[in-house]
């Protein structure tokens, strides 16, 4: 039992694997990922053939996985005979469908992405078909329409198939969404998600005054997805899709979901009133305007369309009605309907592949020049109308006779037959129309080619369908009473009625009603012949302008345009407002508990404590008189004096890092320190290509009020935002420490993490984890900024020499004795020789720095930005070019060295069998070094260093090399692309290929 | 000493909000380097001030006295986001001034 329940999940799950490898063949390879996608179809219906002993009798195969246990919710997997017959439909269907793909779809289509969704659709079919848990089934709900989303909008060139897409994603997604609510009311009510659970628990959900609301939330879900009224207008959208996903999805399987929906519910709801009314009315009326808008349409597919939304409604209306007896009619008919409209829907496939329409008006006599597909099309279209030897007669006639039956005495009841009488007779008026106006009368005239037959590969799936229509119709007991028989066992229990499947049952009432129905159909259509002929007339003579899609566009104009009103109403898209409120609001949440405090406590808001504070020193004082005034020039001269503004930052910058080393934070005093340089270098390369702003004559006189009063708000704000803060800090720091964790880091950093440096431990060691999170970062910004600045157009102002550049250039030209650039090359010649000389100091103190950092103040990061600075000195001393020429930094290779060490230096632990970043550690005796000690962290730590210094120096580099790259403008990618990427030939279509911007 | 702090953390986090306010997308920039050492700064002040405490577990060091290694480990951290996030909001104001002929930061050129 066990062993044939794991073939569940692989039943399920192969088609998604399956499709994602199809995805990645080349772009024309239809014979392999036709033959994929069939195999793995073919795999599906044998295991299912396999399978069914399992699950006769009333039987079920269950596995579950443990998903998530802490909250009740597993993964079940689960097949009795319902889910059976389905899972057969799903892959059996779905096996003919891809052959017919093969040869329907053309060669310039994208084909391998069309067989990857259809294998991801089967197999979101299969998981729905195959959950026994309601939550797994809803996972599984969802995907069919993102999956069916995609599929009809596969031609995406063609507008009908993006808002056929968008229709069908919109009111499938929305009966989600209620199908969504409805289950969790029942799990609500019942206690679980388990569907048996949920079904043995009848009793509990009809007591509860919930029943209502769960009832037609799940029938919303139910509807949406199986096109019933009024839900329905999607489908006919629908039919952008390619021919063959609707045969596939729009007949046979997708909107078959909410009839397995129904009928895997149908314990547990039937019989319910709300049900009984809900359920049969909306069949009902389905059933008729679907039967009557079919007969309208001249488009083949269309009245495709609406005959399935009919034939859906139909199986709506018997599972409404709550008797056993229908229950069975409605499992039958969703065989028989899948099997004939499913092979309808590839004859008009093959119809408008061989002819290039699919207008019933222009098509006619087409028998003659299709002789075998005709007969194959006209028996399935008998299947359809109901005619006797074929399956859809002897469902029909089951549906009749239990419109006949007594159900409730209601005036829906008495009136039921006679509908359904009518219903039938549309249904037989368009089939006979199908026939008629297609393969019979004159020659069809002005046809986009000369018609002919397909392929016999092509029309092999719709004969195999049409002889399971013959079959069933003629032997129906031998054939499918079986199987049927298991199906209706799961739904109605071992109590389920006795029925034959017989195909003559004697002048029974119902065959009377049938035999009306089919002379009403017949006469109907040639009374209505002139109209139905007519090129001129309307596809839809009664609905006039009431069309679903005008309501459903005019719905979503006015969600779309109120959306835009409150945007507007509410929102802005400048960056100034937007600001201030997040400022304002991190304000106002800030005081807010101080406020409240000091209403309800009064005197008790924000006070100073009672530590003692740390001795005055006067040089700190000083510090701060300097940094402060820094900070306060920097925010008046940043407008229109941005050099000195970038100094004054610095300066700014200055007090806070030698305010570490005053308070004990030698890590961060370093960091910052080099940092800041890293960051002012940074600006500095930036500001070449900002165009200066200078003061303009409006900007010097009186500024306007509105702009006075601007300020003067942001300026308030500001205060308000600082005086806060401030006083936040001292209320703080004049309170002892609350101890907090810094014991047990100080405890266990020798020992825990082999360092004598608590900082660094703590960052490579204990919070690994963030650290990694953190380099990565790194790494993508650095990555964005390389990405951004490939593309880089400067400001026009800027493009060019700089005004000393020129100044010097003119220089050199006026004079007989010097040549062009020779002032420039000569321009600071001592600092230069210096700062060239510098190179390999600032690496030994990077390389100090890492070494010494587990222990004392340093650290990778520290060591990689000073490695950076070493290399933008190098930049700055001898320019892009001359670096360039001599020096092959590789920023993108140290990133990823960087990244992949962190990583596996983190994985390493799972080989010792810990959790990822756990470290060992160790000292080591080294000849002339002394003891070392080594750390797994100390590789981490080589990482961080790694992708630091590639980082940094791609971000600064890549802005240096603008300079050279915007004076020659045409082969200005590459260049920025040799200078960072790997050497050897692969070197320029490496990192994009297209050749540069400008 | 913390009243010293405590002021020089006001002063950073009015001129860095108030820069950040500006419509200038170099003064925003300035402003948030302004605002970043005003919150590591606060960061590290959550800690308490410590003189002469660092922590680092030299011979006969007295882990009691150490100032709290957790906010430096926060702060260090911080700076190294920051100064991401610095370079990535230069390279978008390069392009946008390339792009936009204006360094408003909404790309337009009104003035404020």
């Amino acid at each position: 039992m066990t062993a044939a329940a794991s073939y569940l999940p692989v039943l399920a799950l192969l088609p998604f694997v399956v499709g994602m490898l199809v995805m990645f063949l080349p772009r024309h390879a239809r014979n392999g990922a036709a033959a994929l996608a069939g195999g793995t179809a073919l795999a599906g219906v044998l295991i299912t053939a396999l399978l069914y002993p399992k699950v006769t009798d009333g039987a079920v195969l269950r596995q579950t996985w443990s998903w998530l246990p802490d909250i009740g919710l597993e993964l079940t997997w689960r097949l009795d005979g319902l889910s059976w017959l389905f899972t057969l439909l799903v892959t059996g269907i779905g096996a003919l469908v891809v052959l017919y793909a093969r040869y329907y779809m053309a060669a310039e289509d994208p084909v391998p992405r069309f067989f990857s969704y259809l294998l991801a659709f089967m197999g979101s079919m299969l998981g729905l078909v195959l959950s026994g848990n309601l939550i797994q089934l809803l996972f599984f709900w969802e995907l069919t329409s993102l999956l069916s989303f995609l599929l009809i909008g596969y031609w995406h060139h063609n507008e009908n198939a993006r808002d056929g897409a968008r229709m069908a994603l919109t009111v499938t997604g929305l009966g989600g969404f209620l199908l969504l609510v409805g289950v969790l009311i029942v799990g609500h009510v019942v206690g679980s998600f388990d569907i048996d659970a949920v079904i043995a628990s009848r009793d509990v959900l009809m007591a509860s005054p919930l029943v209502t609301p769960a009832i037609l939330c799940l029938l919303a879900g139910a509807f949406a997805k199986s096109a019933q009224f009024p839900l329905h207008f999607w489908l006919p959208h629908a039919m952008a899709a390619p021919t063959p996903v609707s045969a596939y999805l729009h007949s046979a399987t997708m909107v078959k979901a909410g009839i397995y929906l129904m009928m895997r519910l149908w314990p547990l709801m039937a019989g319910n009133d709300t049900w009984y009314y809900v359920v049969s009315l909306a069949g009902l009326v389905t059933f008729l305007l679907g039967g009557i808008a079919a007969a309208f349409q001249y488009d083949l597919k269309g009245i495709l369309a609406y005959s399935t939304i009919s034939h859906l409604g139909l199986i709506t209306l018997l599972l409404g009605l709550s008797t056993p007896a229908a229950a069975v009619a409605a499992i039958f008919h969703t065989l028989n309907h899948a099997t004939f409209k499913a092979s309808l829907f590839m004859a008009a496939g093959v119809i408008d592949h061989e002819t290039g329409t699919r207008d019933i008006r222009r098509l006619s006599g087409l028998l003659r020049h299709m002789p075998y597909t005709g007969t194959l099309a006209i028996v399935a279209a008998g299947a359809m109308g109901g005619v006797p030897l074929l399956n859809g007669f002897i469902s029909k006639e089951m549906f009749l006779t239990e419109t006949l039956a007594f159900h409730t005495g209601s005036l829906l009841d008495r009136l039921l037959p006679l509908i359904a009488t009518l219903g039938s007779a549309f249904s037989v008026l368009y089939s006979v129309r199908f026939i008629h106006q297609v393969f019979f009368g004159p020659e069809a005239t002005d046809l986009p080619r000369k018609p002919h037959e397909p392929v016999s590969w092509m029309r092999l799936p719709i004969e195999l369908l049409v002889l399971i229509c013959l079959v069933v119709g003629i032997i129906p007991n031998l054939s499918v009473g079986p199987l049927l028989r298991t199906a209706v066992v799961a739904v109605l229990g071992p109590e389920a009625p006795r029925f034959h499947l017989e195909l003559w049952h004697g002048f029974t009432p119902a065959f009377m009603l049938s035999l009306v129905a089919m002379a009403l159909g017949a006469g109907l259509y040639f009374a209505l012949y002139r109209r139905l002929a007519n090129r001129e007339a309307r596809d839809r003579p009664w609905a006039g302008r009431v069309r679903a899609r005008r309501i459903f566009d005019g719905i979503m104009d006015g969600l779309f345009a109120g959306a835009g009103f409150i945007t507007r109403l509410a929102g802005t898209v400048r960056l100034q407002p937007q600001l201030f409120l997040v400022v304002l609001a991190a304000v106002a949440a800030g005081a807010a508990p101080f406020a409240y405090h000091a209403l309800t406590q009064a005197g008790a808001g924000l006070t100073l404590g009672n530590r003692p504070l740390t001795p005055i020193s006067v040089p700190f004082v000083v510090v701060w008189a300097f940094g402060i005034a820094s900070a306060a020039g920097a925010a008046i001269l940043a407008k229109f004096h941005r050099l000195a503004a970038l100094i004054l930052t610095g300066g700014a910058g200055l007090a806070v890092c030698l305010t570490f080393v005053w308070l004990s934070a030698p890590d961060l005093a370093v960091t910052q320190l080099l940092v800041e340089i890293v960051t002012t270098v940074l600006l500095l390369l930036g500001l070449r290509w900002l165009p200066a702003r200078v003061a303009s004559k409006e900007d010097l006189e009186r500024a306007k009020a509105a702009v006075v009063v601007r300020r003067g708000r942001d300026l308030v704000l500001a205060l308000l935002a600082g005086g806060g803060m401030a006083a936040l800090a001292l209320a703080a720091m004049t309170r002892p420490p609350t101890g907090g964790i810094a014991q047990f880091f100080n405890a266990n950093a020798l020992e825990g993490g082999g360092g004598r440096n608590v900082v660094n431990v703590i960052l490579v060691d204990f919070r690994g984890f963030d650290t990694m999170g953190e380099i990565t970062v790194l790494a993508i910004v650095a990555l964005t900024v390389f990405a951004l600045l490939r593309r880089f157009r400067p400001a026009r102002e800027v493009v060019g020499s700089t005004r000393q550049q020129r100044r010097q250039d003119a220089y050199d030209e006026a004079r007989a004795d010097r040549e062009v650039g020779d002032t420039a090359r000569d321009y600071l010649f001592v600092p230069r020789v210096v700062m060239h000389l510098l190179f390999p100091m600032i690496t030994l103190l990077a390389i100090h720095l890492f070494m010494r950092g587990h222990d004392e103040p340093g650290g990778g990061f520290a060591a990689g930005v000073a490695m950076a600075i070493a290399f933008i000195i190098q930049y700055m001393a001898r320019g892009t070019r001359w670096v360039e020429e001599r020096l092959r930094v590789l920023p993108l290779i140290w990133i990823g060295l960087g990244l992949l060490l962190a990583a596996a230096t983190g994985l390493g632990a799972w080989f010792f069998g810990r959790p990822f970043l756990t470290s060992a550690h160790g000292h080591v005796h080294v000849p002339l070094l002394g003891e070392l000690s080594l750390a797994s962290a100390t590789l981490f730590d080589l990482g961080v260093f790694s992708l630091v210094i590639g980082a940094t120096v791609i971000m600064l580099i890549a802005l240096a090399h603008q300079s050279i790259r915007s004076a020659r403008s045409g082969h200005s990618a590459e260049e920025l692309e040799g200078a960072t990427s790997a050497p050897g030939p692969e070197r320029t279509p490496k990192l994009g290929g297209e050749a540069g911007g400008d | 000493m913390e009243i010293v702090v405590a002021i020089g953390i006001g002063v950073l986090t009015t001129t860095g909000v108030y820069l950040l306010l500006r419509p200038r997308t170099f003064q925003v920039i300035i402003g948030l380097s302004l605002l970043t050492y005003a919150v590591n700064l606060f960061i590290l002040a959550m800690g308490r001030l410590v003189v002469g405490g660092a922590p680092l577990l030299t011979e006969g060091a007295d882990p009691g006295k150490f100032a709290d290694p957790v906010p430096q480990s926060l702060v260090l951290t911080s700076i190294v986001i920051s100064f991401s996030m610095t370079a990535l909001f230069l390279v978008v104001l390069l392009a946008a001034r390339g792009l936009t002929g204006t360094d408003h930061v909404d790309g337009d050129g009104m003035t404020t």
